[in-house]
Protein backbone atom coordinates (compact mmCIF):
# COMPACT_ATOMS: atom_id res chain seq x y z
CA UNK A 1 0.00 0.00 0.00
CA UNK A 2 1.48 3.39 -0.96
CA UNK A 3 1.65 6.04 1.71
CA UNK A 4 -0.97 8.77 1.36
CA UNK A 5 1.34 11.15 3.21
CA UNK A 6 3.85 11.98 0.50
CA UNK A 7 4.37 15.68 -0.12
CA UNK A 8 5.47 17.45 -3.30
CA UNK A 9 5.07 16.41 -6.89
CA UNK A 10 5.92 12.96 -8.25
CA UNK A 11 8.43 12.69 -11.10
CA UNK A 12 9.15 9.62 -13.21
CA UNK A 13 12.54 8.63 -14.56
CA UNK A 14 13.69 11.29 -17.04
CA UNK A 15 11.03 13.88 -16.10
CA UNK A 16 12.44 17.40 -16.19
CA UNK A 17 12.06 19.78 -13.21
CA UNK A 18 13.60 22.72 -15.02
CA UNK A 19 15.40 23.18 -18.30
CA UNK A 20 18.70 24.93 -19.10
CA UNK A 21 18.14 28.35 -20.70
CA UNK A 22 14.59 28.79 -19.42
CA UNK A 23 13.78 31.65 -17.03
CA UNK A 24 14.02 30.53 -13.41
CA UNK A 25 11.07 31.45 -11.21
CA UNK A 26 11.24 28.83 -8.46
CA UNK A 27 13.51 26.59 -6.44
CA UNK A 28 13.05 22.94 -5.56
CA UNK A 29 13.54 20.87 -2.43
CA UNK A 30 13.96 17.16 -3.10
CA UNK A 31 11.66 15.05 -0.95
CA UNK A 32 12.64 11.65 -2.26
CA UNK A 33 14.77 9.99 -4.97
CA UNK A 34 17.67 11.29 -7.05
CA UNK A 35 17.78 14.14 -9.54
CA UNK A 36 20.67 14.84 -11.90
CA UNK A 37 21.85 18.31 -12.81
CA UNK A 38 22.90 18.28 -16.45
CA UNK A 39 24.75 21.00 -18.36
CA UNK A 40 24.58 20.97 -22.14
CA UNK A 41 27.41 22.50 -24.15
CA UNK A 42 27.81 22.12 -27.90
CA UNK A 43 25.29 19.29 -28.08
CA UNK A 44 27.05 17.27 -25.37
CA UNK A 45 25.59 16.66 -21.94
CA UNK A 46 27.64 16.60 -18.76
CA UNK A 47 26.18 15.50 -15.43
CA UNK A 48 27.34 18.21 -13.04
CA UNK A 49 26.02 16.61 -9.88
CA UNK A 50 23.40 14.22 -8.53
CA UNK A 51 21.15 15.71 -5.85
CA UNK A 52 19.37 13.66 -3.19
CA UNK A 53 16.72 13.95 -0.46
CA UNK A 54 16.49 17.32 1.33
CA UNK A 55 18.84 19.03 -1.16
CA UNK A 56 17.90 22.40 -2.61
CA UNK A 57 18.04 22.87 -6.38
CA UNK A 58 17.57 25.90 -8.59
CA UNK A 59 18.46 28.29 -5.77
CA UNK A 60 20.39 30.60 -8.10
CA UNK A 61 17.07 31.59 -9.69
CA UNK A 62 16.00 33.13 -6.39
CA UNK A 63 18.78 35.71 -6.46
CA UNK A 64 19.49 36.14 -10.18
CA UNK A 65 17.43 37.04 -13.19
CA UNK A 66 19.62 34.87 -15.42
CA UNK A 67 18.20 31.83 -17.27
CA UNK A 68 18.62 28.37 -15.74
CA UNK A 69 22.27 27.32 -15.97
CA UNK A 70 21.46 23.60 -16.21
CA UNK A 71 18.66 21.09 -16.68
CA UNK A 72 17.45 19.08 -13.70
CA UNK A 73 15.80 15.72 -14.33
CA UNK A 74 14.70 12.74 -12.32
CA UNK A 75 16.96 9.70 -12.12
CA UNK A 76 14.35 7.07 -11.37
CA UNK A 77 11.18 7.93 -9.49
CA UNK A 78 11.35 10.94 -7.19
CA UNK A 79 9.43 13.71 -5.49
CA UNK A 80 10.17 17.41 -5.14
CA UNK A 81 8.52 20.48 -3.63
CA UNK A 82 8.41 23.68 -5.68
CA UNK A 83 8.84 27.08 -4.04
CA UNK A 84 7.69 30.10 -5.98
CA UNK A 85 10.41 32.79 -6.20
CA UNK A 86 8.20 35.79 -5.46
CA UNK A 87 6.54 34.30 -2.40
CA UNK A 88 9.82 32.93 -1.12
CA UNK A 89 11.59 36.30 -1.40
CA UNK A 90 8.69 37.82 0.55
CA UNK A 91 9.19 35.24 3.29
CA UNK A 92 12.95 35.86 3.40
CA UNK A 93 12.17 39.55 3.84
CA UNK A 94 10.01 38.68 6.88
CA UNK A 95 12.43 36.11 8.27
CA UNK A 96 15.97 36.53 6.90
CA UNK A 97 17.13 33.37 8.71
CA UNK A 98 15.24 31.38 6.07
CA UNK A 99 18.10 32.20 3.72
CA UNK A 100 20.73 30.62 6.00
CA UNK A 101 20.42 27.15 4.50
CA UNK A 102 20.49 28.50 0.95
CA UNK A 103 23.70 30.37 1.75
CA UNK A 104 25.07 27.20 3.37
CA UNK A 105 24.17 25.18 0.24
CA UNK A 106 25.80 27.74 -2.03
CA UNK A 107 28.89 27.82 0.19
CA UNK A 108 29.21 24.01 0.06
CA UNK A 109 28.87 24.07 -3.71
CA UNK A 110 31.58 26.73 -4.05
CA UNK A 111 33.83 24.55 -1.89
CA UNK A 112 33.09 21.48 -4.06
CA UNK A 113 33.69 23.47 -7.24
CA UNK A 114 37.01 24.76 -5.88
CA UNK A 115 38.16 21.20 -5.21
CA UNK A 116 37.04 20.06 -8.66
CA UNK A 117 38.65 23.02 -10.37
CA UNK A 118 41.97 22.30 -8.62
CA UNK A 119 41.72 18.63 -9.68
CA UNK A 120 41.10 19.67 -13.26
CA UNK A 121 44.01 22.11 -13.21
CA UNK A 122 46.25 19.34 -11.90
CA UNK A 123 45.05 16.87 -14.55
CA UNK A 124 45.64 19.46 -17.24
CA UNK A 125 49.12 20.13 -15.90
CA UNK A 126 49.89 16.38 -15.85
CA UNK A 127 48.88 15.87 -19.47
CA UNK A 128 51.83 15.05 -21.80
CA UNK A 129 53.10 18.22 -23.34
CA UNK A 130 51.57 20.47 -20.71
CA UNK A 131 53.73 23.39 -19.61
CA UNK A 132 56.07 23.19 -22.63
CA UNK B 1 -8.47 25.66 15.09
CA UNK B 2 -5.80 23.02 15.15
CA UNK B 3 -6.99 20.15 13.05
CA UNK B 4 -3.43 18.94 12.60
CA UNK B 5 -2.80 20.78 9.35
CA UNK B 6 0.65 21.96 8.33
CA UNK B 7 0.01 24.77 5.86
CA UNK B 8 1.55 25.14 2.43
CA UNK B 9 3.77 27.98 3.67
CA UNK B 10 5.01 26.00 6.66
CA UNK B 11 5.65 22.82 4.63
CA UNK B 12 7.81 24.90 2.27
CA UNK B 13 9.61 26.87 5.00
CA UNK B 14 10.44 23.70 6.91
CA UNK B 15 11.67 22.00 3.73
CA UNK B 16 14.01 24.91 3.01
CA UNK B 17 15.31 24.67 6.57
CA UNK B 18 16.07 20.99 6.07
CA UNK B 19 13.02 19.65 7.94
CA UNK B 20 11.24 17.62 5.29
CA UNK B 21 8.22 15.91 6.81
CA UNK B 22 8.37 12.16 6.15
CA UNK B 23 5.38 10.15 4.93
CA UNK B 24 5.51 8.28 8.24
CA UNK B 25 4.46 11.52 9.95
CA UNK B 26 2.23 13.13 7.32
CA UNK B 27 -0.84 10.92 7.38
CA UNK B 28 -2.25 12.45 4.23
CA UNK B 29 -0.89 14.94 1.74
CA UNK B 30 -3.58 17.48 0.89
CA UNK B 31 -3.62 18.79 -2.67
CA UNK B 32 -6.97 20.60 -2.70
CA UNK B 33 -9.79 22.12 -0.71
CA UNK B 34 -13.45 21.42 -1.39
CA UNK B 35 -15.87 24.14 -0.37
CA UNK B 36 -19.32 22.73 0.43
CA UNK B 37 -22.33 25.04 0.52
CA UNK B 38 -26.05 24.41 0.22
CA UNK B 39 -25.91 25.78 -3.35
CA UNK B 40 -23.03 23.67 -4.65
CA UNK B 41 -19.41 22.74 -4.13
CA UNK B 42 -16.12 24.00 -5.52
CA UNK B 43 -12.83 22.15 -5.56
CA UNK B 44 -9.77 24.40 -5.30
CA UNK B 45 -6.53 22.69 -6.21
CA UNK B 46 -2.96 23.62 -5.25
CA UNK B 47 -0.90 25.30 -7.93
CA UNK B 48 0.99 22.93 -10.23
CA UNK B 49 -0.98 19.95 -8.91
CA UNK B 50 1.51 19.58 -6.08
CA UNK B 51 0.80 18.10 -2.66
CA UNK B 52 1.75 21.02 -0.44
CA UNK B 53 -0.27 20.60 2.74
CA UNK B 54 0.22 17.93 5.38
CA UNK B 55 -2.50 16.45 7.62
CA UNK B 56 -1.25 14.70 10.73
CA UNK B 57 -2.09 13.83 14.29
CA UNK B 58 -0.74 15.76 17.23
CA UNK B 59 0.23 13.98 20.44
CA UNK B 60 -1.08 10.45 20.82
CA UNK B 61 -3.78 10.78 18.13
CA UNK B 62 -7.30 9.29 18.47
CA UNK B 63 -8.07 7.26 21.59
CA UNK B 64 -8.67 4.01 19.74
CA UNK B 65 -5.67 4.31 17.37
CA UNK B 66 -4.15 0.85 16.90
CA UNK B 67 -0.58 -0.02 16.02
CA UNK B 68 2.03 2.53 15.10
CA UNK B 69 1.67 3.12 11.37
CA UNK B 70 2.29 6.84 11.80
CA UNK B 71 4.51 8.79 14.13
CA UNK B 72 2.93 11.84 15.76
CA UNK B 73 4.12 15.21 14.51
CA UNK B 74 5.04 16.39 18.01
CA UNK B 75 7.04 13.23 18.68
CA UNK B 76 8.86 13.61 15.37
CA UNK B 77 9.89 17.20 16.15
CA UNK B 78 10.88 16.25 19.70
CA UNK B 79 13.05 13.40 18.39
CA UNK B 80 14.78 15.80 15.99
CA UNK B 81 15.41 18.26 18.82
CA UNK B 82 16.91 15.48 20.97
CA UNK B 83 19.08 14.35 18.05
CA UNK B 84 20.30 17.96 17.79
CA UNK B 85 21.34 17.94 21.46
CA UNK B 86 18.22 18.82 23.47
CA UNK B 87 17.79 17.09 26.85
CA UNK B 88 14.28 15.78 27.52
CA UNK B 89 13.04 15.74 31.11
CA UNK B 90 9.81 13.77 31.47
CA UNK B 91 8.13 15.30 34.48
CA UNK B 92 4.99 17.25 35.26
CA UNK B 93 5.65 20.86 36.25
CA UNK B 94 3.70 21.76 39.36
CA UNK B 95 5.47 24.84 40.62
CA UNK B 96 7.16 27.85 39.06
CA UNK B 97 9.14 30.34 41.12
CA UNK B 98 12.03 32.76 40.80
CA UNK B 99 15.37 32.38 42.56
CA UNK B 100 17.25 35.31 44.17
CA UNK B 101 18.81 36.21 40.82
CA UNK B 102 15.39 36.27 39.13
CA UNK B 103 16.00 33.00 37.30
CA UNK B 104 12.99 30.69 36.75
CA UNK B 105 12.86 27.62 38.95
CA UNK B 106 10.62 24.68 38.09
CA UNK B 107 9.33 22.20 40.64
CA UNK B 108 8.06 18.87 39.32
CA UNK B 109 5.56 16.30 40.58
CA UNK B 110 8.31 13.79 41.34
CA UNK B 111 9.80 16.23 43.83
CA UNK B 112 12.57 17.48 41.56
CA UNK B 113 13.47 21.14 41.10
CA UNK B 114 15.79 22.90 38.71
CA UNK B 115 16.74 26.45 37.85
CA UNK B 116 16.98 27.67 34.26
CA UNK B 117 18.34 30.73 32.47
CA UNK B 118 15.34 31.06 30.17
CA UNK B 119 11.87 29.53 30.15
CA UNK B 120 10.19 29.23 26.74
CA UNK B 121 6.58 28.34 27.54
CA UNK B 122 4.75 26.38 24.83
CA UNK B 123 1.97 24.78 26.82
CA UNK B 124 -0.96 25.65 24.57
CA UNK B 125 -4.10 27.07 26.20
CA UNK B 126 -5.61 23.87 27.52
CA UNK B 127 -2.96 23.38 30.17
CA UNK B 128 -3.47 24.23 33.81
CA UNK B 129 0.17 25.32 33.86
CA UNK B 130 -0.78 28.79 32.60
CA UNK B 131 -2.20 29.55 36.07
CA UNK B 132 1.28 29.06 37.52
CA UNK B 133 2.62 31.89 35.38
CA UNK B 134 -0.31 34.22 36.13
CA UNK B 135 0.43 33.83 39.84
CA UNK B 136 4.13 34.49 39.40
CA UNK B 137 3.84 38.27 39.22
CA UNK B 138 5.62 38.67 35.90
CA UNK B 139 2.68 40.42 34.21
CA UNK B 140 1.44 37.40 32.29
CA UNK B 141 -2.30 37.11 31.65
CA UNK B 142 -3.57 34.10 29.68
CA UNK B 143 -5.03 34.66 26.18
CA UNK B 144 -8.76 34.96 25.47
CA UNK B 145 -10.15 31.67 24.25
CA UNK B 146 -13.21 30.13 22.68
CA UNK B 147 -14.30 26.51 22.50
CA UNK B 148 -14.00 24.35 19.44
CA UNK B 149 -15.07 20.77 18.89
CA UNK B 150 -12.88 18.07 17.40
CA UNK B 151 -14.17 14.61 16.54
CA UNK B 152 -12.26 11.70 15.10
CA UNK B 153 -13.94 9.04 12.96
CA UNK B 154 -12.23 5.78 12.03
CA UNK B 155 -13.08 4.96 8.40
CA UNK B 156 -9.96 3.16 7.19
CA UNK B 157 -7.53 4.34 4.53
CA UNK B 158 -9.33 2.76 1.53
CA UNK B 159 -12.69 4.28 2.41
CA UNK B 160 -11.09 7.69 2.95
CA UNK B 161 -9.22 7.39 -0.37
CA UNK B 162 -12.51 6.72 -2.18
CA UNK B 163 -14.77 9.28 -0.51
CA UNK B 164 -12.72 12.17 0.85
CA UNK B 165 -9.56 11.69 -1.19
CA UNK B 166 -6.71 14.13 -0.76
CA UNK B 167 -8.93 17.17 -0.20
CA UNK B 168 -9.69 19.07 2.96
CA UNK B 169 -13.46 19.62 3.06
CA UNK B 170 -14.65 23.01 4.26
CA UNK B 171 -18.31 23.75 5.00
CA UNK B 172 -19.97 27.12 4.64
CA UNK B 173 -23.49 26.32 5.87
CA UNK B 174 -26.29 28.47 7.21
CA UNK B 175 -26.46 26.76 10.59
CA UNK B 176 -27.02 29.16 13.50
CA UNK B 177 -23.92 29.63 15.72
CA UNK B 178 -21.66 27.68 13.33
CA UNK B 179 -18.77 29.82 12.15
CA UNK B 180 -16.68 27.33 10.27
CA UNK B 181 -16.38 23.56 9.93
CA UNK B 182 -13.96 21.23 8.22
CA UNK B 183 -13.45 17.51 7.66
CA UNK B 184 -9.79 16.61 7.33
CA UNK B 185 -8.88 13.18 5.96
CA UNK B 186 -5.85 11.56 7.60
CA UNK B 187 -4.41 8.05 7.47
CA UNK B 188 -7.27 5.89 8.73
CA UNK B 189 -9.26 8.70 10.36
CA UNK B 190 -11.26 11.78 9.46
CA UNK B 191 -10.90 14.71 11.83
CA UNK B 192 -13.97 16.92 12.04
CA UNK B 193 -13.45 20.42 13.42
CA UNK B 194 -16.27 22.79 14.32
CA UNK B 195 -15.88 26.37 15.32
CA UNK B 196 -18.68 28.61 16.46
CA UNK B 197 -20.46 30.33 19.28
CA UNK B 198 -21.01 28.06 22.31
CA UNK B 199 -20.29 24.86 20.41
CA UNK B 200 -22.50 22.17 21.95
CA UNK B 201 -24.19 18.88 21.14
CA UNK B 202 -27.15 20.54 19.38
CA UNK B 203 -24.84 22.43 17.03
CA UNK B 204 -22.87 19.27 16.24
CA UNK B 205 -26.09 17.32 15.62
CA UNK B 206 -27.33 20.00 13.21
CA UNK B 207 -23.99 19.95 11.38
CA UNK B 208 -23.63 16.18 10.98
CA UNK B 209 -27.28 15.92 9.90
CA UNK B 210 -26.82 18.39 7.03
CA UNK B 211 -27.05 16.88 3.52
CA UNK B 212 -23.70 18.44 2.57
CA UNK B 213 -21.84 16.58 5.34
CA UNK B 214 -23.64 13.32 4.58
CA UNK B 215 -22.81 13.66 0.88
CA UNK B 216 -19.15 14.14 1.72
CA UNK B 217 -18.92 11.11 4.01
CA UNK B 218 -19.26 7.47 2.85
CA UNK B 219 -22.76 5.94 2.47
CA UNK B 220 -24.06 4.50 5.71
CA UNK B 221 -21.80 6.67 7.82
CA UNK B 222 -23.02 6.90 11.40
CA UNK B 223 -22.29 10.30 12.98
CA UNK B 224 -22.50 8.72 16.41
CA UNK B 225 -19.81 6.13 15.66
CA UNK B 226 -16.97 8.44 16.63
CA UNK B 227 -13.59 7.27 17.88
CA UNK B 228 -13.22 10.18 20.26
CA UNK B 229 -14.26 13.76 20.79
CA UNK B 230 -12.85 16.72 22.66
CA UNK B 231 -13.88 20.33 23.22
CA UNK B 232 -10.58 22.17 23.49
CA UNK B 233 -10.14 25.90 23.92
CA UNK B 234 -8.41 27.88 21.17
CA UNK B 235 -6.66 31.21 21.44
CA UNK B 236 -8.71 33.98 19.78
CA UNK B 237 -6.95 36.98 21.28
CA UNK B 238 -3.28 36.78 22.14
CA UNK B 239 -1.47 37.69 25.32
CA UNK B 240 -0.80 41.43 25.78
CA UNK B 241 2.73 40.81 27.02
CA UNK B 242 3.97 37.35 26.01
CA UNK B 243 7.39 37.83 27.61
CA UNK B 244 9.16 38.91 30.78
CA UNK B 245 12.72 38.81 32.05
CA UNK B 246 13.86 35.22 31.28
CA UNK B 247 10.37 34.17 30.11
CA UNK B 248 8.88 33.95 26.64
CA UNK B 249 5.46 32.54 25.70
CA UNK B 250 5.23 31.03 22.24
CA UNK B 251 2.48 29.68 20.01
CA UNK B 252 -0.99 29.39 21.57
CA UNK B 253 0.35 30.26 25.01
CA UNK B 254 1.25 33.68 23.59
CA UNK B 255 -0.02 34.83 20.22
CA UNK B 256 -1.34 32.72 17.36
CA UNK B 257 -3.24 33.14 14.10
CA UNK B 258 -7.00 33.43 14.22
CA UNK B 259 -8.74 30.07 13.64
CA UNK B 260 -6.02 28.48 11.49
CA UNK B 261 -2.35 27.79 10.90
CA UNK B 262 -1.68 27.47 14.63
CA UNK B 263 1.37 25.31 13.95
CA UNK B 264 2.66 27.96 11.53
CA UNK B 265 2.21 30.67 14.17
CA UNK B 266 4.03 28.51 16.74
CA UNK B 267 6.90 28.14 14.26
CA UNK B 268 7.07 31.90 13.64
CA UNK B 269 6.95 32.88 17.29
CA UNK B 270 9.38 30.13 18.33
CA UNK B 271 11.89 31.29 15.73
CA UNK B 272 11.49 34.93 16.76
CA UNK B 273 12.03 33.94 20.41
CA UNK B 274 15.10 31.88 19.53
CA UNK B 275 16.58 34.69 17.40
CA UNK B 276 16.04 37.16 20.24
CA UNK B 277 17.59 34.89 22.85
CA UNK B 278 20.60 34.07 20.67
CA UNK B 279 21.38 37.48 19.25
CA UNK B 280 19.81 40.05 21.57
CA UNK B 281 19.51 38.50 25.02
CA UNK B 282 16.80 37.21 27.34
CA UNK B 283 15.83 40.38 29.15
CA UNK B 284 12.33 41.83 29.07
CA UNK B 285 13.69 44.75 27.01
CA UNK B 286 15.21 42.40 24.43
CA UNK B 287 11.94 40.49 24.00
CA UNK B 288 9.93 43.73 23.89
CA UNK B 289 12.12 45.08 21.13
CA UNK B 290 12.82 41.97 19.06
CA UNK B 291 10.13 39.39 19.86
CA UNK B 292 7.05 41.52 20.35
CA UNK B 293 6.97 42.94 16.78
CA UNK B 294 6.36 39.43 15.40
CA UNK B 295 3.51 38.91 17.91
CA UNK B 296 2.12 42.37 17.13
CA UNK B 297 2.17 41.59 13.42
CA UNK B 298 0.20 38.35 13.97
CA UNK B 299 -2.24 40.13 16.31
CA UNK B 300 -2.77 43.00 13.86
CA UNK B 301 -3.45 40.54 11.06
CA UNK B 302 -5.95 38.71 13.28
CA UNK B 303 -7.98 41.91 13.64
CA UNK B 304 -8.28 41.92 9.85
CA UNK B 305 -9.08 38.20 10.06
CA UNK B 306 -12.20 39.04 12.11
CA UNK B 307 -13.28 41.26 9.24
CA UNK B 308 -12.59 38.51 6.69
CA UNK B 309 -14.69 36.07 8.73
CA UNK B 310 -17.44 38.68 8.97
CA UNK B 311 -17.57 38.64 5.17
CA UNK B 312 -17.94 34.84 5.14
CA UNK B 313 -20.60 35.14 7.89
CA UNK B 314 -22.58 37.49 5.65
CA UNK B 315 -22.13 35.10 2.70
CA UNK B 316 -23.45 32.31 4.92
CA UNK B 317 -26.67 34.24 5.55
CA UNK B 318 -27.52 35.00 1.93
CA UNK B 319 -27.77 32.14 -0.60
CA UNK B 320 -27.34 34.47 -3.57
CA UNK B 321 -23.91 35.51 -2.23
CA UNK B 322 -22.89 31.86 -1.94
CA UNK B 323 -24.11 31.29 -5.49
CA UNK B 324 -22.10 34.35 -6.58
CA UNK B 325 -18.96 32.94 -5.01
CA UNK B 326 -19.39 29.66 -6.86
CA UNK B 327 -20.41 31.41 -10.09
CA UNK B 328 -17.31 33.61 -10.02
CA UNK B 329 -15.13 30.60 -9.34
CA UNK B 330 -16.83 28.76 -12.22
CA UNK B 331 -16.09 31.59 -14.64
CA UNK B 332 -12.46 31.61 -13.54
CA UNK B 333 -12.33 27.90 -14.17
CA UNK B 334 -13.74 28.31 -17.66
CA UNK B 335 -11.10 30.89 -18.55
CA UNK B 336 -7.96 29.23 -17.25
CA UNK B 337 -5.60 32.01 -18.30
CA UNK B 338 -7.66 34.66 -16.50
CA UNK B 339 -6.75 35.92 -13.01
CA UNK B 340 -8.04 33.49 -10.37
CA UNK B 341 -9.38 36.16 -8.01
CA UNK B 342 -12.12 34.29 -6.13
CA UNK B 343 -10.20 31.00 -6.31
CA UNK B 344 -7.10 32.63 -4.83
CA UNK B 345 -9.08 34.29 -2.03
CA UNK B 346 -10.89 31.04 -1.18
CA UNK B 347 -7.65 29.09 -1.30
CA UNK B 348 -5.86 31.47 1.05
CA UNK B 349 -8.82 31.72 3.45
CA UNK B 350 -9.02 27.93 3.82
CA UNK B 351 -5.37 27.04 3.63
CA UNK B 352 -4.05 29.78 5.91
CA UNK B 353 -1.29 30.33 3.34
CA UNK B 354 -1.57 34.12 3.24
CA UNK B 355 -2.05 36.81 5.90
CA UNK B 356 -5.66 37.95 6.37
CA UNK B 357 -4.61 41.50 5.43
CA UNK B 358 -3.43 40.27 2.06
CA UNK B 359 -6.69 38.37 1.50
CA UNK B 360 -8.79 41.42 2.43
CA UNK B 361 -6.74 43.68 0.18
CA UNK B 362 -7.53 41.38 -2.74
CA UNK B 363 -11.21 41.04 -1.69
CA UNK B 364 -11.67 44.80 -1.71
CA UNK B 365 -9.78 45.47 -4.93
CA UNK B 366 -11.92 47.13 -7.63
CA UNK B 367 -11.34 44.20 -10.01
CA UNK B 368 -12.55 41.64 -7.46
CA UNK B 369 -15.51 43.71 -6.32
CA UNK B 370 -16.73 44.50 -9.84
CA UNK B 371 -16.66 40.84 -10.82
CA UNK B 372 -18.23 39.74 -7.58
CA UNK B 373 -21.03 42.30 -7.86
CA UNK B 374 -21.72 41.13 -11.42
CA UNK B 375 -21.80 37.51 -10.23
CA UNK B 376 -24.05 38.49 -7.29
CA UNK B 377 -26.48 40.30 -9.57
CA UNK B 378 -26.64 37.28 -11.88
CA UNK B 379 -27.09 34.99 -8.87
CA UNK B 380 -30.29 36.76 -7.82
CA UNK B 381 -31.89 34.72 -10.61
CA UNK B 382 -30.46 31.29 -9.81
CA UNK B 383 -32.21 29.47 -12.64
CA UNK B 384 -30.22 31.33 -15.25
CA UNK B 385 -26.83 29.85 -14.52
CA UNK B 386 -26.35 28.67 -10.99
CA UNK B 387 -24.55 25.61 -9.75
CA UNK B 388 -27.03 22.88 -8.90
CA UNK B 389 -28.18 22.26 -5.36
CA UNK B 390 -26.67 18.80 -5.51
CA UNK B 391 -23.26 20.35 -6.02
CA UNK B 392 -21.15 21.54 -8.88
CA UNK B 393 -17.73 20.03 -8.75
CA UNK B 394 -15.39 22.69 -10.02
CA UNK B 395 -11.66 22.34 -10.15
CA UNK B 396 -10.04 25.68 -9.61
CA UNK B 397 -6.37 26.54 -9.46
CA UNK B 398 -5.51 29.71 -7.58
Amino acid sequence: MTSPGELGRAYRDGDVLCRQGEPGDCLFVIQDGEFEVVREEGGKETVVRVARKDELLGEMAIFERAPRSATVRARGAGRALTLDKRNFLKRINEDPSLAFRIIQTMSQRIRELTVRSVELERKLAERPGAGR
Amino acid sequence: MCGGIVSETLVQNLAVEGVSLPSGVVQRGIDSYVLHTDVGTARIATPAAEVRIGAMHRGAGPKDAKGARWESFDHHLQARAIAAGARLVRARVEKVSLDEAGRPRLGTKDGGADTYDLLAVATGVNSSALKLFEELGIGFRRPQVTKTLIREYYLGQDVIDRHLGTSMHVFLLDIPRLEFAAAIPKGDYVTMCLLGEDVDGALVDAFVASPQVKACMPPGWDPEAKSCQCVPAINVRGVEKPYADRFVFIGDAGVTRLYKDGIGAAYRTAKAAARTALFEGISEEAFARWYMPVCRSIGGDNRLGHLAFLVTRIARRFPFLRRAMLRMATREQERRGAPQRMSGVLWDMFSGSAPYGDILRRMFSPAFLSRFLAAAAASLWPRRRAPSATGTDLEISP
